[in-house]
């Protein structure tokens, strides 16, 4: 129950912020757009792009990992 | 999931960590420029490294106690992660000193004592490895831990300031001259609000990790263990 719950928000996260590509391609013709923030300072934000992307996996692989053992331990 | 909100707070200290870090103003020091940025994440890093070999000794000495089969998993696994730290802190170290000090090893006290602090500590693991029995595992390692530890701290925190060091906090006269390295004016203020979330962020991550393992070994000791 309480999985299937947490599936749910993961989904609904995930896809909540698609719209947010969207509004970057619509918003292309009048200069500021994503592309042009990312090509900002040096590039620096693609770095943290980057270093954000392995965080979110990173963690969403560690919350897993801790739910897989936290099942084992309640079925011992 | 155990200790949720910790988990939390670490997840949000990281990301903080990760934006911040990247967006924060730096001041132009030395040759460093943006790879002052570094600060953020490469020091936190061995401070997490420092915590979780402490909690190591903890777990050694509590086994010690009361021969607790249990703390002796605690005791190995804080190690481990704290190995993989060290590996990482030299690994990212390294990369560090190749665009500052020229080269990705300049035989820098700080870096020798690490790397040895490492291969110490990899000792630990050898040891643990090549005994079968239990109890005289535990009790061996739990010895071998617990000097470890004792010289650990003197080849990171006090040997490298006695020397000069490219590293901050060597002795006066060196290139990163001036101890300590930490407190005071040596550190901005903007930094500084970044820096210590940095800290306690990897310290959450390291704990994680091993907590992580722990549980882990324990359940497939779980016969081994009473309750």
């Amino acid at each position: 129950m309480v999985n299937a719950i947490f599936k749910r928000c993961c989904f609904i996260a995930a896809f909540s912020f698609s719209s947010l590509f969207l509004f970057a391609q619509a918003s292309d013709s009048t200069g500021v757009s994503v592309d042009t923030i990312m090509r900002s300072n040096d590039k620096i934000y693609v770095v943290m792009a980057v270093c954000l992307t392995i965080l979110v996996v990173l963690f969403l692989y560690m919350v897993r990992i801790d739910r897989k053992v936290s099942k084992k331990e309640k079925s011992f | 999931m155990k200790f949720t909100w910790w988990k939390i707070l670490c997840i949000l200290l990281m990301f903080f960590t990760f934006t911040a870090g990247f967006l924060v103003k730096v001041p132009y020091v030395g040759n460093l420029y943006q790879s002052i940025r570094n600060f953020f994440f490469h020091v936190p890093m061995w401070f997490g490294q420092i915590v979780l070999l402490t909690l190591s000794l903890a777990y050694s000495i509590a086994y010690l106690r009361k021969q607790n089969i249990r703390y002796d998993i605690y005791a190995a696994e804080f190690a481990k992660t704290g190995i993989i730290f060290g590996v990482l802190g030299l690994a990212t170290g390294s990369i560090w000193a190749t665009y500052t000090w020229g080269e990705p090893w300049s035989n820098d006290p700080k870096q020798i004592a690490a790397a040895i602090a490492v291969l110490i500590y990899l000792a630990y693991v050898v040891l643990r490895g090549s005994m079968n029995d239990i109890d005289k595992k535990a009790r061996v390692s739990a010895v071998y831990n617990i000097f470890a530890y004792f010289i650990y701290i003197p080849l990171i925190m006090i040997l490298p300031r006695l020397v000069q060091s490219l590293h901050p906090g060597g002795m006066e006269g060196a290139k990163g001259g001036g101890n300590p390295a930490l407190s005071g004016g040596s550190i901005d203020a903007a930094m500084r609000m970044v820096f210590w979330p940095a800290v306690i962020g990897w310290v959450i991550l390291g704990i994680w990790i091993s907590n992580l393992k722990i549980r882990l070994n324990i359940l497939s000791h779980k016969n081994l263990i009473d309750g």
